[in-house]
């Protein structure tokens, strides 16, 4: 039954005031309403959300997986880009 | 004498709570039918949580129903353990499935009488009754939303849509009327602030499908006929099975719980 073009949808959950939009998982809907009521049925039968987003997949730009080396490889050498290098007073505690 | 009065209102108390958890538990029974078997998965599921909203408040109903009562019923004894003849739904609830047009259109049918119905019902003198009215508004609400945009895109969608559409409207139209009346029973509930004018959410009603119904380019159906029956125990020919599916374990397994 499912018809061949129905889109694909990216849905987006936040649980809490505060958390950002997660990404939950993704759904077929013929449009951004129907969407949206099918990642409430879909994605939050259990108390999980607070606010919805939906994404068409098709609008979502992605980077390329080959790609991969030239993004994501020299900040592996970077070690003064991570907040490790602070001594912390012991009154600050957990952080 | 005197003391006969607070029994008779008990009495139509109980008829009056046991046909809205009947409403609620025969239409879920049917919705549960989908399950697995609907278009798409986000529908199945849609079908089934709207399902599960239906059972949950036949749950609180029956239970109140057997307060009520006083008789030491529980919410499954009377769920379970009743003869068809005993059953209080409207006809409408029992209808078949038939396809996702008529599913659908039930639905909307229903909720469209329900939300102005537990509006009214959030007002009752009932504290039990308002109470399951203002849980069970949020629900109807989200249930109407759903079909209102299922029946807009299956009317204004493709040429075997909309005649589904239309078709499923014209064989359940005259299965509506049935939800406005108001007998003896009703009446009293009425008259002690405990139960709602169902006949006054007519308007209501007219309103929220025309609205639809338009959107969806899809044609009011006239008048012509109603079925009546159900609040007095009268079925169609669809109850039996209905029974015989809801009933099966019950009836099997006396006193079977999880």
């Amino acid at each position: 039954m499912t018809e061949k073009n129905t889109p694909l949808w990216e849905v987006f959950i936040r649980a809490r005031n505060g958390l950002s939009h997660k990404h939950a998982g993704s759904l077929h809907a013929v449009d951004a309403e129907m969407a949206l009521q099918a990642a409430r049925d879909v994605y939050t039968r259990r108390g999980e959300g607070q606010s919805v987003w939906v994404v068409r997949s098709s609008d979502i730009v992605a980077s390329d997986p080959t790609e991969k080396e030239v993004m994501f490889e020299p900040t592996g050498s970077k070690i003064y880009r991570h907040p490790t290098f602070y001594d912390i007073p012991d009154d600050v505690g957990h952080m | 004498m005197a003391d006969l009065m607070p029994d008779m209102i008990a009495g139509a108390k109980f008829k009056y709570v046991l046909r809205l958890a009947d409403d609620q538990l025969i239409l879920g029974q049917r919705l549960g039918e989908w399950c697995g078997h609907a278009p798409t998965l986000e529908e199945d599921l849609a079908l089934a949580n709207i399902g599960l909203d239906l059972l949950g408040q036949a749950r609180s109903l029956f239970t109140y129903a057997g307060e009520v009562e006083g008789e030491g019923r529980s919410e499954d004894d009377l769920a379970f353990l009743r003869q068809e003849r005993d059953y209080f739904n409207a006809l409408l609830m029992e209808q078949p499935n038939g396809d996702f047009a008529v599913t659908i259109v039930r639905q909307l049918f229903h909720a469209a009488f329900m939300v102005p119905f537990w509006s009214a019902m959030t007002g009752s003198s009932d504290k039990t009754l308002a109470a399951v009215a203002a849980k069970s508004l949020k629900e109807v609400e989200y249930h109407l939303r759903h079909c209102s945009e299922w029946i807009i895109r299956l009317g204004d969608g493709t040429e075997e849509s909309h005649v589904r559409t239309q078709a499923a409207l014209d064989e359940l139209w005259g299965y509506a009327s049935e939800l406005f009346e108001m007998d003896e029973v009703a009446d009293e509930m009425l008259v002690t602030g405990v139960g709602v004018d169902a006949a006054a959410l007519k308007d209501d009603w007219d309103a929220t499908v025309d609205a639809v119904l338009a959107r969806a380019t899809l044609n009011r159906p006239e008048d012509s006929w109603s079925q009546t029956g159900g609040r007095s125990g009268q079925h169609s020919e669809h109850m039996g099975h209905i029974l015989s599916d809801l009933q099966y374990m019950q009836r099997t397994y006396p006193g079977l719980s999880w």
